[in-house]
This record gives structure tokens, C-alpha cells and sequence, in this order.
């Protein structure tokens, strides 16, 4: 069979896949290709000769970025594991005071833009610095008197890139805890297991294609990483493209660096599928009940508490504490009205663009499992390394594709029937959405994807052979198994458009200023203080979505919806 | 006064979605890369003289220059402003700008500060000077930028990175000085006189000579004086402390940039436009556009605010600003060489 139709001519598969699963199969190729074309722009650099730039660049810097960006990326990815996955262990499985609070707690650091944090702690913690002030004046020391972390270091910024970007982690893994059939965790201790041997050896192995989504998160958006990794003074891979784009002018080297960038990504994406190797996470239990938790006695309940309030108070509660300070005795001088237009901006921008993530997410995922075929796996990966490409890069090959449709339309209307609209795409709503789209659409996929495949294909075949179509076993049997985690795509989105900064400053309309611009304008100026009102706004409408989302989840654990 | 405010917001929202379409007969589009909250005023005044409405898109130059591309032919832009002449540079090599011919920009503006072809104008001047601490050094120590890379200041100079358009800037001046090769020796010195690695802006190189953490820093002068006019006592007593130097007067002269503006090739609007960049370069504005960020007036004669009065007779060097963008692909590469991070 197989053979058989791969000697039919493509166009001839794709209508027999097209029977089998409906219109689902063209529709996910049609957005895969459509999301993926900024980044195919920028990979069909790859192949364009750069001249001698290169032969400059691997002598001088390029062995620099490299050791910088694997430290970066192996150290935030230790971290983020142990903190993301431990905590998420602890909330779900374990009873300790505060253990309710640090359910949604946990979340919060990821209201906190990794630039944010960046300049809230360097500015705190460097030599002139108040911290270090303090010191000296209290202990009479001088300059070289006394040792002090440098902040401003490679381990400065894997320690807070960390503390921002564990909850992808948390958030993913902790959905997939609570997504556990009971029953598996208890075969597990009804032979024997106590709770560590259950957790490495049932729960997190069962987590995986969690655990794995949520840390790819984190360090894809640790490579892309450009403002923060400036503030910590270590040039990494990104800084480099950067350079090289803007500094030395040559954009098809930069262009190269960041397809060498992308290979890289999907390198680490393809050695963790192929470690995962023929495995398959199906729940094929039905029966969810009260999680039985394990009640923590003695020191372990304040080690536990300890844990879990750590990265909260570094990556939260310190960072709000100094931007409002900042904001208290500096503050931005526009604060009132443009500020609620600020919000509203953002707000409506991070909306629109969640709502439409999630939308894509779910037909992409569900044409890939309807269809099966490694094509449809390919497409989708691709279209969703938009994620791994720095920010101004990815505007960049959203500004090639776009400008070049809407010349032509321009030429259109303008010619054709005297319509003087000017540009329709560039500069407007629809470039920004699709920006977001091409930048975050790996997020909600990879939220939605990692759902979808613990629901075991026996219910779709059951549900086809009932004479539901395709759309109908999505909407009325995955879509009430999938919904916390849709939910959860859908904030994760909203929260990563708020924060977005690099293609929302290149694509943006006239006069349209969002939180997260208004604080890069007076920090690239280099007036924190005045930047911190609006970076605090930014933490705090994002505060809002994420506790929401944490509530939700909460409820939506199969077996549970209907205490509330 | 903040009701039409509300009014716009609410309309920008709604908007969104829509086709921002902003080619009209009275408005000028500026794609910006100043972003100083006074310079509303500024886009208030020309307004309110000539009747044109200005749109304004801020964002970073490279991006801004990169968007102006792409639009092409059909690019709503009308003028692009920005700092440094190396940016204005790369600008004018991607083909961004038109050559404005007006006789009232050629008088007013100094040859040495705008394009040869008049394909963009300086309007105000910013040096590069040397901070130093005045608790270590009674008077000045050094008298030229070359002084950085003594011996004698090993582990004592607080610099950003190299990434900066600043310090390019500044290194192409150097090269155009005393060419590629010796430019790299002092740049190898420097490097080697650093107290730390490069980092922070240059505000903070200011506050670092102000802890003690090294004894000299470089930086463009206006960070200085916005510490030293700030209502925050703590860094009035930053800006007490640390002295400035500006280089080389008994030589070329101190290391000079602009923030500067050129009109877009494809302008919808070149009249407004061209209206535009001789009233950025009338008395009234002149003084506006340096106040706001505490520069030097580009127009020979204007006043430049109180605070930069005492530098008036400084010499800065007459090297034309164009040359910096020349020179900058070089000054990144020398950089790179000597491990100027």
C-alpha cells in the first residue's frame, strides 16, 4: 500500500489523503506554508555567497559566540528542568503550606519580559549600583576590597533567564501531571514505587513530550534572546547576527548566521524525538480522580515551600518590588491618558493574535494526526522556527514577502482604479498579527500538540465509526479533553505579544505605541526609571491573564469540572 | 488639551485593523528614530506654522531604514531622522534618501555636517568626551583621545561595547586620523586599559568613574549634563564628581556626531517635507531640537541651553560627518580584531 501510492503523482496522494481526512490535510498545509514564508525568506539566504565576511568573522568573534550561546542555552535548560519540572512535581503530587498559592503563583515570573528583568537586576546589583553602594558604605570597602558576583556575566544571565523562563516548563509540565490517569500512578504504587522512583520512573517519563515542549520554549527563546544577553554584556549567536547585519552592513552573512541559528534549533528538536524513539503517550484510561497527594512532614514541608517560593520571590516578586521603586521616585512623565492607550494597544494586539494562534495551532496539529504523513509533520516544524529566529530577523523576512505583495496590490488599486489607499499589509494591524503569528504559533502548537497526543486514536476511530466527521470528533470529543490547554496556548501567546518587542517596533502603524515600545523607547534612551513605569504595566496587565489561566487549568482536569 | 488625546485613541484602535492609509495633501510622515518626549513640541510648532500635520513612526534606525526599503516606491515615508552620521550613512547606501536642494539649508547648515550632495543635514552636535574622577585626578590627565591606550591608565577606562554606533563612530573618526593600522595598536591599548568588560550605555560608564570602579569612561557629553540637571540630588552629585574632557584641542579638534535628517527618496510629500527639514533649521527650532536632549545647536549664531554655554569655545573636529560612515564597516572589523567586545 504504501509503496503503491507513493508511486502516484502528488497531486493524486493529496486527494486521496483528502478523502480520508477531509479538507483538513490541505488546510494545514496552506497555513504551514503561509506562516513559514518568513522563514524560508530568511533560510533562502543560506544559499547566497557572503564573500570574505566569513573567513573575518570565524577568526575574530564567532568562536566567542559560540561558546557563549551553547553555555547559554545548556545552562537556562539545566535550569529551567530542574526548576520547572521539580516545582510542577511538588504543587501537583505533594501537600505543604502555600502549596495552593504556588500553584498559580509559579506562573508569574512569566508576566516579567526577560529584557525586563535584565535591567531591573543589572541596575541593581552592578558596582554602582545600590546593592554594591550600600555595601561599600556600610563596610568602608573600596573598589577591588571585596568580591562580588558580577551580574553582568554569563552566569548572571543564565541565572535570570531561568527565573523567566522556567514557568513555560512549569506551566506545560504541571498541565500534563494533572492530566495523568490516576490509575497509572497508582499501578505504579500499588507495585511498590515510592514517590521519587514514581516520579523518574512513571509521571515524568509519562510528561515527556510535556517536559520537552516547555524547554524548547525556553531555550528557543533563549536564543533568539537579543536585549537581555546586551544588558549582561555576553555576545551570543543573536548579538552576533545583529552586528554583522547592522554594524558591518552585511545582511546575507547575517542572514546565514541565522539560518546556522535555525539548524541548530532543529537539531536539538529532532535528537529529542529521536531519543523519545517509537514511544507513544495515549491516556487510555478514562478514570480521573482526587490526585492522591503525598502529605509532607517536618523539614521537608519547609524545603518543599522553600523551592517553591524561591523562584517566585527572584523572578517575580524582586523585579515588581525594584520596578516600582523605579517607578515611585522616577516614573514615566506620560503617565494617564496615552498610558490607557498604551494598554488598550497591547491588549487588543496580544487578543487578536492569541485567538488566532490558537486557531491554527489546532487545525495544524489535527491535520498532522488526521494525515500521519512526515510531510505534514515537516511542514508544521518548520512553520513553527519562526519562534528560534530573533525577533528583527524575523521582521525582516515578514517585510521581504509582504512588501513584494503589497507593491503589486499598491500598483493595483493605484493603477487599475485610481484607489490611492497606500500600503494595505505593511504598517498596518494585519502585518503586526501576522508577525505574532509567525513568531509564536510554535508556542500554542506546541501546547496544543503535546495535548492532542495523549488522546488515544481508539476515541477518534470510535468517534468516525459513530459517523462523526473530522470536525465533529474535534469539537465534541478532543476539544472538551484539550481545553485547559487550549486555554493555556492561548495565554501563553497573549503574554509572549505583550512582551514582544524587536518586529512590533519595525511593523507597527503611525503613532501606535504599545506598552512594551514605550518602555524600549526611554530604555534605549537610557532613562530606566522613566522606562520602568511602563515595563511595570507591562508585568502587571500580564499578571492578570496568568493567574486566570492558572485557575482554569485548575478546574479543567478531566474528572473535575463538574465541582466547581 | 488631553481630550482630542482620547479621542485619537480610541480612533487608532478601531483603525487597527484597517488600512493605515496617511498619504494626504497637508501631512508629513517621519519615520523617527529621536525619541525625546519635547520633541512633540517641536512637531506641534511646525504645525501650527505651516498647517501640515506630522505622522510619526519612532522606531530604531536600522529597522526604520530597513522598512523604508521594503515599502519601496510605495513607502509612505517622507522624512527619516536619526543620530549619528554612521547610521545616516547606512541610510544613504541603501538608497533611502533624495538630494534636497534648498538654498536655506546649504546657508544655514555647516558643510562639514551635512552630505556632500546635501542627501541629508546635521542639526545638532554631540561630542565624545573623556569622563574622569575627580577625586583620583586634581586636574584633567589626558588631553587626547590617543592617551586612552597609555600604559599608565592600564585597568582604569570604563567604555561600552563595541556594538554601539558611538564608539564605531569614534574609531572611524580615528581612522580617518591616522589610518587602519595604527587605529588598531590604540584600540589594542584601550582594550587592554579596561577596567571591566565593555557594557551598560554610556550613563553608566558615568556612574561607574562616579563609584570608583575605574578612574576614566567615555561617553557623548549630553548623558553628563542630563545627570547634572536632574531633579534626583543623587545624580547631581554623580555629575559633581566626575569631570569631562574634550579631547585633542590642541590638535584636530574633539570628536564630533549629529542628530541629522534627510528626505526619503519616494516622498508622497516632498514639499512638506523639504518645509519640514528648513524649519528644523530655523532659530526657533534649533534651539528646541538641541534642548531636548541637551546638544549643540548645528545653525551658527543660535544659543545653545545655559549648561553647554562654558563649552562654546571648544574646538571639535571639521572632519566631515560623512566620512564617519565611510569608515564605519572598518571601525567594526578593527574592533573585532582586537577583541573589543
Amino acid at each position: 500500500m504504501a509503496v503503491s501510492t507513493r508511486a502516484l503523482p502528488l497531486v493524486t496522494r493529496m486527494a486521496l489523503t483528502a478523502r480520508r481526512a477531509g479538507i483538513w490535510p490541505v488546510m494545514m498545509g496552506l497555513i504551514a506554508l503561509f506562516v513559514a514564508l518568513p522563514v524560508l525568506t530568511v533560510m533562502v539566504q543560506l544559499f547566497t555567497p557572503a564573500g570574505e565576511v566569513w573567513s573575518h568573522l570565524a577568526s575574530t568573534v564567532l568562536p566567542r559566540y559560540l561558546v557563549n550561546t551553547v553555555g547559554l542555552a545548556v545552562g537556562v535548560g539545566i535550569g529551567v528542568l530542574l526548576i520547572g519540572v521539580g516545582t510542577a512535581w511538588l504543587v501537583v503530587m505533594c501537600r505543604f503550606p502555600g502549596q495552593r498559592i504556588f500553584e498559580w503563583a509559579l506562573l508569574l515570573p512569566l508576566a516579567v519580559p526577560t529584557y525586563v528583568i535584565a535591567y531591573a537586576y543589572t541596575d541593581f546589583l552592578q558596582f554602582a549600583g545600590p546593592l554594591q553602594t550600600l555595601l561599600r558604605d556600610v563596610f568602608g570597602w573600596g573598589a577591588g576590597d571585596y568580591w562580588f558576583p558580577p551580574v553582568r556575566s554569563l552566569g548572571g544571565a543564565i541565572a535570570l533567564l531561568t527565573l523567566v523562563l522556567y514557568p513555560y516548563v512549569y506551566l506545560l509540565t504541571r498541565a500534563a501531571f494533572l492530566e495523568q490517569s490516576v490509575c497509572v500512578l497508582e499501578v505504579g504504587r500499588t507495585l511498590g514505587r515510592g514517590p521519587w522512583r514514581l516520579f523518574g520512573t512513571v509521571a515524568v517519563p509519562l510528561a515527556r513530550p510535556a517536559i520537552a515542549g516547555g524547554t524548547a520554549l525556553a531555550l528557543m527563546e533563549t536564543l533568539n534572546e537579543f536585549g537581555a544577553v546586551q544588558f549582561f554584556a555576553v555576545d551570543t549567536f543573536t548579538t552576533g547576527i545583529y552586528r554583522t547585519w547592522f554594524g558591518l552592513g552585511e545582511r546575507t552573512a547575517a542572514a546565514q548566521l541565522a539560518g546556522v541559528l535555525l539548524v541548530f534549533v532543529l537539531l536539538l528538536l529532532l535528537l529529542e524525538r529521536v531519543s523519545r524513539g517509537r514511544s507513544q503517550y495515549f491516556h487510555t484510561s478514562s478514570r480521573y480522580r482526587e490526585l492522591p497527594r503525598y502529605e509532607l512532614l517536618g523539614a521537608k514541608r519547609w524545603l518543599a515551600l522553600g523551592a517553591c517560593a524561591l523562584p517566585v520571590l527572584l523572578g517575580f516578586l524582586v523585579p515588581a518590588a525594584l520596578l516600582l521603586q523605579m517607578t515611585l521616585t522616577g516614573g514615566d512623565q506620560r503617565f494617564g491618558w496615552p498610558f490607557v492607550g498604551y494598554v488598550f494597544n497591547s491588549v487588543s494586539l496580544a487578543g487578536i493574535a492569541a485567538l488566532a494562534a490558537v486557531g491554527l495551532a489546532v487545525v495544524l496539529s489535527y491535520g498532522v494526526r488526521l494525515s500521519q504523513s512526515p510531510i505534514a509533520v515537516a511542514a508544521v516544524r518548520v512553520s513553527a522556527m519562526g519562534y528560534a529566529i530573533p525577533g528583527a530577523v524575523i521582521a525582516v523576512g515578514i517585510l521581504i514577502p509582504l512588501g513584494w505583495v503589497d507593491q503589486r496590490l499598491y500598483r493595483l488599486l493605484s493603477g487599475e482604479w485610481g484607489w490611492e489607499v497606500g500600503l494595505i499589509l505593511t504598517g498596518t494591524g494585519i502585518a503586526l498579527v501576522y508577525a505574532y503569528l509567525v513568531r509564536f504559533l510554535a508556542v500554542a502548537y506546541n501546547a496544543v500538540q503535546a495535548s492532542l497526543t495523549k488522546v488515544t486514536p481508539s476515541m477518534d476511530a470510535a468517534s468516525r465509526t459513530l459517523g462523526k466527521t473530522p470536525g465533529g470528533t474535534l469539537r465534541q470529543v478532543h476539544a472538551p479533553i484539550m481545553r485547559g490547554s487550549l486555554l493555556a496556548a492561548g495565554i501563553l501567546v497573549f503574554v509572549d505579544v505583550m512582551k514582544e518587542l524587536p518586529a512590533t517596533i519595525i511593523l507597527r502603524p503611525f503613532d501606535f505605541t504599545t506598552l512594551a515600545v514605550r518602555s524600549y523607547e526611554l530604555a534605549s534612551d537610557e532613562r530606566l526609571s522613566q522606562s520602568s513605569t511602563a515595563a511595570l504595566a507591562i508585568v502587571v496587565v500580564g499578571v492578570l491573564p496568568v493567574i486566570l489561566l492558572s485557575r482554569a487549568m485548575q478546574r479543567s482536569r478531566p474528572g473535575q469540572s463538574g465541582r466547581n | 488639551m488631553l481630550k482630542p488625546k482620547r479621542l485619537s485613541l480610541g480612533l487608532t484602535a478601531t483603525g487597527l485593523l484597517l488600512a493605515a492609509s496617511v498619504a494626504g495633501a497637508q501631512s508629513l510622515n517621519l519615520y523617527t528614530a529621536r525619541h525625546y518626549d519635547s520633541d512633540q513640541a517641536l512637531y506641534d510648532a511646525f504645525e501650527a506654522q505651516t498647517g501640515i500635520e506630522v505622522n510619526i513612526l519612532q522606531g530604531g534606525a536600522d529597522q526604520l531604514i530597513e522598512r523604508i526599503e521594503r515599502e519601496g516606491a510605495a513607502s509612505p515615508a517622507d522624512v527619516l531622522m536619526t543620530v549619528d552620521a554612521g547610521l545616516l550613512n547606512r541610510a544613504e547606501r541603501a538608497g533611502v534618501f533624495a538630494s534636497v536642494d534648498s538654498s536655506t539649508l546649504q546657508q544655514r547648515i555647516p558643510a562639514a555636517l551635512r552630505h556632500p550632495n546635501d542627501l541629508w543635514f546635521g542639526f545638532s552636535e554631540r561630542v565624545r568626551v573623556v569622563y574622569y574622577d575627580k577625586r583620583v585626578y586634581d586636574t584633567p590627565p589626558l588631553a587626547r583621545y590617543e592617551a586612552l591606550a597609555e600604559t599608565r591608565f592600564n585597568d582604569e577606562v570604563c567604555i561600552r561595547s563595541s556594538s554601539n554606533i558611538y564608539n564605531q563612530s569614534m574609531v572611524a573618526s580615528m581612522i580617518a586620523a591616522h589610518g587602519v593600522p595604527q587605529t588598531q595598536a590604540w584600540a589594542s591599548g584601550l582594550v587592554e586599559n579596561m577596567a571591566r568588560t565593555p557594557q551598560g550605555g554610556d550613563t553608566d560608564q558615568i556612574r561607574a568613574v562616579a563609584a570608583g570602579e575605574c578612574s576614566l569612561g567615555v561617553g557623548n557629553h549630553y548623558y553628563w549634563v542630563r545627570l547634572a540637571l536632574s531633579d534626583d540630588p543623587a545624580d547631581q552629585a554623580i555629575a559633581e564628581q566626575v569631570g569631562l574632557i574634550f579631547p585633542n584641542q590642541a590638535g584636530r579638534g574633539a570628536h564630533r556626531n549629529i542628530g541629522g535628517a534627510g528626505m526619503v527618496a519616494n516622498a508622497p510629500n516632498p514639499e512638506a517635507a523639504k518645509a519640514f527639514l528648513e524649519f528644523l533649521a530655523s532659530n526657533e527650532a534649533q534651539q528646541q531640537f538641541s534642548a531636548g536632549n541637551n546638544e549643540f545647536p548645528a545653525v551658527a549664531g543660535v544659543e545653545p541651553i545655559d549648561a553647554l554655554a562654558r563649552w562654546m569655545d571648544k574646538k571639535l573636529d571639521d572632519l566631515n560627518v560623512s566620512v564617519l560612515g565611510d569608515n564605519n564597516a572598518d571601525a567594526v572589523r578593527l574592533m573585532d580584531r582586537v577583541g573589543w567586545r
